[in-house]
């Protein structure tokens, strides 16, 4: 019985760990999609106007920019949800 | 000392480094081998990691590709990085948390059907062998100029130099000749980008030299570098540097292709298999991709520099002055790289009007012809410069020290050698391990199995070298097709194998196939079939395609058939049974992990 009750707990967390983590993987996304697809290529011509040395916004974006997001993007993950498994306690021994 | 003896020196002391810490830290057993990354710092790891993937695509040719296209190849600089946003994400803490080593095996238990792990290593086959062609064409570049002999030449002793170094085999396991390779891939990538964002713009740093003001000042005071170059390559009928040319869904594809197809790539994936902890494994991505970032944040530079450089010394009095003449570039020193890659032929002028004088410019260009007309030309002069011998003839083209082209040489050869061999290992593995031993024949001898895996190696380079005379693209579009192709094929079955408990065996099996059939076909139909040229139906060009998107970017359309194929016929199949459920579940969560088992 006790046991029971136990893993019924675990399956709720567990869920309930899962779907945060989803939530957390779609907003990571939407920023990856942004910076690289969005102001890298379809709404360059929306940044044009913003002048970075010697061209526009949208071209440090697609060579540089989108990288450095990528990176913050990752580590950020990396950070979140090590802390989620402390929270939900499905952390590594 | 000759150029010949310092590239000798420097590519045979990076050698024996590579050799002498393989020896020093030798794995002892095939377990030690696999697993080489366990107990490794994720930071190490990281390192370990962006040396086995960056190849000859990203060092040799990726730049050279960006300096005559400019801003429309910024997909291979997103979508090289952006792969590893998915790999952490989506795959990376899972497949470590399963526990297995290889791609093909999960596959194989997670759609609990050995027809999905066979099916898993022929996509694994098919994009590793295309992958070793683009890096055999880097192979032929870079050892061509290194012993100042053919291409062809280059190729086949490169072929031969791959074959030995993959099946030395062990030291590809140990993680500190990695970090070595590392260490002299980034170093010869970034020094002579630093002299020469040095030279150019005052900027020791040449990403931010990119976006600088150039120290030569024109009439007009200081501009920008990238303004400069705008104004330069436009004057002479060329597409501007910093504009799209390319349509949106194009780049948006193919940009997605090599992000996909970046994390479906068994040999990065394989990594994230061995790291300590399911959170090592989160880190390890970032950790890869902090030092993939240090070429590729440079790499834009070196490309818009070199172009910049170029096209300076084909028209030393500006473009409107009178450009450079042949005698010039027999005699002066600063134009001797022009006769070192002359012999590889890879590069060549003709002065076809016979004005003793070379005209570099778009021949192509309406704007163009009346001024060819006014002056006499007849045609573009600079008949033949090869993409990618830029990035290993830059120090050469920025009269650098001898010692820095001697550097370049060895971390162009590293780039090559590591991930051609890497890639060796993982296709003669699937052969022996996956499709032999775990289908064929059961009970074939470990002897056996070993040998059949240096045919399967043998077999594999020697297709990789017949095809890579006459590659399909440069070396990097070629690596391209082989991440469209892991695109439309591994990636989806990973990540719905993770993201999904309903996809099943059937499912998962239609929905690889679908993918990599779709994409193989259309790839041969544009590029010709197995990449022999003239056996294709369409002309590899955007407007020329059959639905009006290149070959490089149909691996994201493949992915999508893959996914929607599986989605669809596993709703009309059977339910996927309890324990494959309770398998997704456990993956899905880190607590339990225990070390990575062989089975």
């Amino acid at each position: 019985m006790a046991e029971q009750t136990k893993a019924a707990k675990a399956d709720r967390d567990g869920a309930g760990y899962w779907a945060a983590n989803v939530r957390i993987i779609l907003v990571s996304l939407v920023i990856w999609a942004l910076v690289s697809f969005g102001f890298g290529i379809l709404l360059r011509p929306m940044l044009s106007g913003i002048a970075v040395g010697g061209t526009d916004l949208g071209f440090w974006f697609a060579q540089q920019g989108s990288i450095l997001v990528f990176l913050a993007l990752i580590f950020f993950y990396a950070w979140r949800m090590n802390k989620l498994d402390r929270e939900y306690g499905v952390e590594e021994d | 000392m000759e150029q010949f003896t310092i590239n000798l020196l420097f590519v045979g002391a990076s050698f024996a480094l590579y050799i002498g810490i393989a020896i020093w830290a030798r794995a002892g057993s095939t377990s030690e081998f696999y697993a080489a990354g366990r107990g490794v710092h994720p930071v190490t790891n990281g390192m370990a990691t962006a040396a086995d993937w960056m190849s000859a695509a990203s060092f040799i040719s990726m730049a050279g590709l960006i300096a005559f296209t400019g801003y429309d190849n910024s997909s291979f600089l997103m979508g090289w990085t952006g792969g590893y946003v998915l790999l952490a994400l989506l795959l990376a803490p899972y497949l470590r948390k399963f526990g297995k080593f290889t791609v093909s095996e999960f596959i194989g238990d997670r759609f609990y059907s050995p027809t999905a792990r066979m099916v898993a290593v022929i996509c694994l086959i098919v994009a590793s062998t295309t992958y070793v062609i683009g890096q055999m064409t880097g192979v032929g570049v870079a050892f061509g100029r290194f012993l100042e002999i053919s291409n062809t030449a280059g190729l086949l002793i490169g072929a031969c130099v791959v074959f030995a170094y993959a099946v030395l085999g062990g030291m590809k396991g140990v993680t500190y000749t990695q970090v070595a390779q590392y260490v002299v891939l980034i170093m010869a990538y970034t020094i002579p980008a630093v002299f020469i964002s040095l030279q150019l713009t005052g900027t020791p740093i040449p990403a931010l030299g990119l976006f600088s003001e150039t120290t030569s000042t024109g009439a007009e005071g200081s501009v920008y570098l990238l303004t400069k170059l705008d104004q330069i390559v436009t004057d002479l009928g060329f597409a501007s540097y910093t504009e799209a040319h390319k349509d949106n869904l194009n780049m948006v594809l193919f940009t997605l292709s090599l992000m996909i197809g970046t994390a479906g790539l068994p040999h990065v994936i394989m990594r994230f298999f061995t790291v300590p902890k399911v959170s090592d494994a989160r880190w390890s991505a970032g950790w890869a991709l902090v030092f993939i970032a240090l070429l590729y944040l440079t790499a834009p530079a070196v490309g818009a520099m070199a172009r910049l450089n170029i096209t300076n010394l084909m028209w030393p009095n500006g473009t409107s002055g009178e450009p450079v003449s042949v005698q010039t570039i027999e005699t002066a020193p600063e134009y001797d790289w022009m006769l070192t890659w002359q012999k590889t032929g890879l590069l060549d002028w003709e002065d076809k009007n016979g004005d003793g004088l070379i005209q570099y410019y778009n021949d192509g260009s309406e704007a163009m012809a009346e001024r060819a007309a006014a002056n006499g030309w007849e045609g573009n002069e600079l008949t033949n410069f090869n993409r990618d011998i830029l990035v290993l003839a830059n120090p050469e083209i920025a009269n650098l020290p001898g010692w820095v082209i001697g550097l370049v040489a060895a971390g162009g050869l590293a780039a090559a050698l590591s991930t051609a061999a890497g890639l060796l290992l993982a296709i003669s593995s699937a052969v022996s391990h996956d499709l032999l031993k775990g289908q064929l024949t059961p009970n074939m001898s470990e002897k056996a199995e070993l040998m059949s895996a240096r045919i399967a190696m043998a077999i594999a380079i020697a297709v990789a070298t017949i095809l890579g005379l006459n590659p399909p693209g440069f070396a990097a579009q070629t690596v391209a097709l082989a991440f469209g192709l892991a695109a439309a094929s591994i990636f989806p079955a990973l990540m719905m194998g993770i993201f999904s408990k309903r996809i099943n065996n059937v499912g998962a099996v239609s929905g690889m196939l679908a993918g990599l059939i779709f994409t193989l076909v259309y790839i041969f139909l544009h590029k010709g079939w197995l990449f022999i040229a003239g056996t294709n139906s369409f002309p590899d060009t955007v407007d020329g395609s059959l639905f009006g998107i290149q070959s490089t970017a149909i691996g994201a359309i493949g992915a999508l058939i893959n996914f929607g194929v599986a989605y669809g016929v596993s709703m009309m199949t059977k339910d996927t049974p309890q324990e494959i459920k309770d398998l997704v579940e456990s993956v899905r969560i880190p607590a339990g992990a225990g070390g990575a088992v062989d089975h």
